[in-house]
């Protein structure tokens, strides 16, 4: 199998839409967007075959190309089941997302085009093995955001855009620092390398992980909304179009907790033991602030931002917790957050497209009048409190087996801080349906409002079969990132 | 040494000798000027010289070591060169205009000839000469546009400032030949060294000469009055070629003459380069007249490349050669820009940008590459050429000039998305006309986003240059 496919397949299907007129632009990213998760399910497949036939090497489908060979660039990539549970991620919620803007009016072809060259991005950071060739899908899967909020946003958008690019690309510079201190110290130790492998078999001193780890930690935090570096993801969520919400909450704020979990970790795993206590710390007041500041948000498409930020706290406190179960959890959390805030974002945009508001209190009696959209926000709701049978159920009941496991009375009093979060959303969740979804119908003019289109409808079956798929038979994805922990984080597990 | 051998290896200058000679003579003889065929002739005879340059490979010394010739330099000249044709097509329209074209191409060659000597010299009398003949055509070329008070004005700064760096420079090395006895690079080195109070005394003299050229703060005061004063064309010719040139030779100075005194001249230029690329950035943020900006902007971007000067290996000055290139086009596409819509309706805010987009697609796009890849924003080649004076820093482990490097990078993100934002994002009420662009000028933007969105991939640019650069 060719992982290059993940980087051409959109890279064709840019160049697809740059030829294209106005409209057909999204006929071109809708089969561009099929074909990666036909590609992309595949690759789950030939994964499993692979493992299955007992090859056992920590990363499958390798490929290296040497690029800038005085550097010591390669173009190296290749998969493990941590990368392809994200894959699988990114290309369901493109494919829900070209959808969903399929009724795009405002210049479509721009905005499709930056829309896949976001996913072009993230597919490359998350295929990457090269530390080099890593940041610049990083890089590149940041700034287009710009121009989708400023263009294409609502509200204060000027605003929320260059805030959520300066503070991504003030953590994405962290992230170079620790890079290019990663390549001195290598060089230092003979081994002139960008290669993540080669790196980590390296094994860096003491000293050098303390002081690179917490700079590539807190820079790929920022991306995951660790808190106190979360302020750009409520403002940035809620002014973004749909699709870049989607996209924004879905696959970017993973990439952040990918790059922790799969690179910092990875790099050095000492020094990530030795800050722990204080990331937990963090992660646990994200939870809560996070939970807790959602109740007072009136505007769902808020809620939903702030709700994130709560959401990924729980990516970050099972990356923190370093048992196997909780770094499961995590990931399992990543994939769940990413399908779950996606279906979200997407039927939210559905309610304010029809209904032009989105403070919950102005809408009421919604599922009378438009009874499939309302049933999506139910099941995405629902999922978001991690009711059993929903993928949210699964990844935190994992986070939190996964922490409690750890027996000191730290490690347990911050398990059990983070789920008290578990009450607060509740509360928002239950109240945003309670006042938007039942009751009377509060205006006349909504009960004329139609229901869901096939395009809009096509989308939340897709993602909702995703969550569903998760939250009832979740073995064979967690088994799949269980073994990759294993070899990977040998190292770190407790 | 055989007079064909001269000819070979004199290659470029010879030629813009020519080129002035032929020109005199046009001056002299002809009546009536058909301007746009002189163009045209210059633009290809540019070419030819170009497509010239790659054959033989004419290496060695004349003069008694006056004038030397190796692969970097030949690429530098290349470099300048097509940095040189660029702007002769993208000031195409403007030129055809004037009533002086002539004298425009003729002190343009002259500056030219200048820069060549300049990058060839192996005795700092040369490298005066060169200097010397580089700058003072240039403060002619600024002062181009007499109806304009600014260009007066810009001209005056410049010839000012610049024979005020000259005087300093010129003390700096008469004090290398009264401790030396010799003005000779190589005998210099061998005789200076880093103990003598006095020897170390005329780094510092030498090195404000040089900030001057290439605009490093503290000694950057000219750059914005003169870039925003001078027509478009010559703001890109001293923006790209001049500065590219005054570097190039700037580390051949510092790798061939100065090795001893390393330790010395690199706490300087870490230092100049933390204070150059931070106080671009603030002064960058708030201007509203383009030139201005980018002229701030480039006094950034020499903030970072003196990162790669500092590391001072050939890995490093690889980096700084491609760093020039591709800043070179970037800066050119984005005055091309300038300059497009400037010659139409002199309009030269950035609020003037507002709405571009909609009236004009094409020159937003090529405006928003050239801006991200002086951001240094994938897919841009400005991406690479960064990251690369950033790992070369790294390889020579200097930790704290990366941290200070990166964090401007954020802050500047800010004023290039300014203008991304001005021409996608912001509404106008009249915004620039929509605008048939000259075939030459287009010729340019093709060729510059062509550059912009292909070197970054394609290794073999970085092979070539790093198999001729060198370090101490």
């Amino acid at each position: 199998m060719n992982l290059s496919f993940f980087i051409l397949i959109p890279l064709l299907t840019l160049i697809g839409i740059m030829l294209v007129n106005g409209k057909t632009a999204r006929v071109v990213a809708f089969v561009g967007s099929l074909l990666q998760l036909g590609l992309a399910i595949f690759l789950l497949f030939a994964y499993m075959q692979e493992r299955g036939t007992g090859n056992v090497s920590s990363v499958l489908f390798e490929e290296t190309h040497p690029w800038f060979s005085q550097w010591n660039i390669n173009y190296h990539i290749g998969v493990d089941g941590i990368s392809i549970a994200m894959i699988l991620l990114t290309s369901v919620v493109l494919v829900g997302g070209v959808l969903v803007s399929w009724k795009m009016e405002y210049q479509p072809k721009e905005f499709f085009f930056l829309l896949v060259l976001l996913a072009t991005g993230a597919f490359g950071f998350f295929i990457s093995l090269d530390l080099f060739t890593q940041f610049f899908f990083f890089e590149l899967a940041v700034v287009p955001k710009y121009l989708l909020i400023s263009v294409w946003g609502s509200g204060k958008k000027e605003y929320a855009a260059m805030k959520l690019v300066l503070m991504l690309m003030g953590g994405s510079s962290l992230v170079l620092i620790s890079i290019l201190g990663v390549y001195y110290y290598s060089a230092v130790g003979g081994v002139v390398t960008f290669d993540l492998q080669k790196l980590a078999a390296l094994g860096f001193s003491h000293e050098i992980q303390m002081f690179l780890f917490p700079m590539m930690f807190v820079g790929f935090g920022v991306l995951s909304a660790l808190f106190p570096f979360h302020t750009w993801a409520p403002d940035g969520h809620s002014s973004a179009p749909t699709a870049a919400s989607m996209f924004l909450a879905g696959i970017s704020m993973k990439l952040g907790g990918y790059g922790c979990l799969r690179v910092a970790m990875v790099l050095f795993p000492e020094a990530a033991h030795e800050y722990a206590p204080y990331i937990i710390i963090l992660a646990c007041i994200g939870i809560l602030y996070g939970a807790l500041v959602t109740v007072k948000q009136h505007d769902i498409k808020m809620m939903n931002a702030y709700s994130s930020v709560s959401h990924c706290g729980f990516v970050i406190l099972g990356i923190a917790m370093m048992t196997k179960t909780a770094i499961v959890g995590a990931v399992l959390q990543m994939v769940s957050h990413g399908v779950m805030t996606a279906l979200f974002f997407a039927v939210i945009g559905m309610m304010y497209e029809r209904t032009h508001t989105r403070m919950g209190d102005q809408m009421g009696g919604l599922l009378k009048v438009m009874p499939f959209i309302g049933t999506v926000f139910i099941i995405a709701g629902l999922t978001s409190l991690g009711l059993p049978g929903f993928s949210g159920f699964v990844a935190e009941m994992t986070v939190f087996v996964g922490a409690f496991q750890v027996q000191d009375l730290f490690h347990r009093s911050a398990t059990i801080v983070a789920t008290m979060s578990l009450v607060v959303t509740a509360v928002y969740i239950l109240r945003a349906v309670g006042i938007s979804l039942w009751g009377p119908i509060k205006n006349k003019e909504f009960e004329l409002l139609p229901d869901a289109t096939w395009n809009e409808k096509l989308a939340a079956i897709i993602l909702i079969a995703s969550i569903i798929i998760i939250g009832t038979m979740p073995f064979w994805i967690s088994d799949m990132i269980a073994k990759t922990t294993e070899t990977l984080f040998s190292a770190v597990i407790k | 040494m055989s007079l064909l051998n001269y000819i070979s290896m004199m290659r470029f200058e010879l030629f813009a000798l020519g080129v002035i000679i032929f020109l005199l003579l046009v001056k002299i003889f002809s009546e009536k000027l058909n301007t746009s065929f002189i163009l045209g002739l210059i633009n290809f005879s540019l070419v030819v010289l170009l497509a010239a340059s790659f054959i033989g490979h004419p290496h060695g010394s004349v003069f008694g070591g006056m004038f030397l010739n190796d692969g970097t330099i030949i690429l530098e000249k290349q470099i300048i060169t097509f940095a040189t044709l660029l702007i002769f097509l993208q000031a195409n329209f403007w030129l055809k205009k004037q009533e002086n074209c002539l004298e425009f191409c003729l002190l343009l060659f002259s500056v030219l000839i200048g820069m060549y000597f300049l990058v060839s010299s192996g005795n700092f009398l040369m490298f005066y000469l060169g200097l010397e003949m580089a700058t003072i055509p240039l403060a002619a070329l600024a002062a181009f546009e007499f109806g304009r008070m600014r260009s007066a004005e810009a001209a005056g700064k410049m010839i000012l400032s610049s024979a005020f760096s000259s005087a300093i420079l010129l003390f700096g090395l008469s004090l290398i030949y009264g401790t030396t006895g010799s003005l000779d690079f190589n005998e210099v080195s061998l005789v200076f060294s880093s103990s003598s109070a006095l020897q170390l005394f005329t780094l510092a003299f030498v090195f404000v000469g040089f900030a001057f050229k290439i605009s490093i703060v503290p000694f950057h005061l000219w750059t914005a009055d003169v870039y925003e004063g001078s027509p478009v064309a010559v703001t890109s010719f001293l923006s790209v070629v001049s500065k590219g040139a005054s570097l190039f030779i700037f580390m051949t100075v510092l790798y061939r003459v100065f090795p001893i005194a390393q330790e010395t001249w690199v706490h300087i230029l870490v230092l100049l380069s933390a204070i150059t690329m931070t106080i671009g950035n603030l002064f960058a943020m708030r201007q509203t007249n383009i030139k201005r900006f980018l002229a701030f902007s480039s006094i950034t971007q020499a903030g970072y490349i003196l990162i790669g000067v500092t590391s001072a290996s050939a890995l490093s000055m690889a980096s700084v050669i491609y760093f020039i290139l591709i800043y070179t086009f970037s800066n050119i596409c984005a005055f091309t820009v300038v300059s497009i819509i400037a010659n139409r309706n002199g309009k030269e805010d950035i609020g003037d940008y507002k709405g571009l987009y909609k009236t004009n697609p094409l020159l937003s796009i090529a405006m928003m590459l050239a801006v991200f890849s002086l951001a240094g924003i994938p897919p841009t080649a400005g991406f690479f050429g960064k990251l690369f004076l950033l790992t070369s820093g790294a390889s020579a482990g200097l930790i704290v000039l990366l941290i200070i490097a990166s964090l401007n990078m954020v802050v500047s993100l800010y004023y290039y998305l300014r203008i991304v934002k001005a021409m996608f994002v912001d509404k106008n009420e009249n915004p620039v006309e929509k605008i048939s662009t000259d075939v030459s000028a287009k010729a340019v933007l093709v060729i510059c986003i062509a550059g912009i969105l292909v070197i970054g991939f394609i290794s073999f640019v970085f092979e070539y240059i790093h198999s001729l650069s060198f370090g101490i």
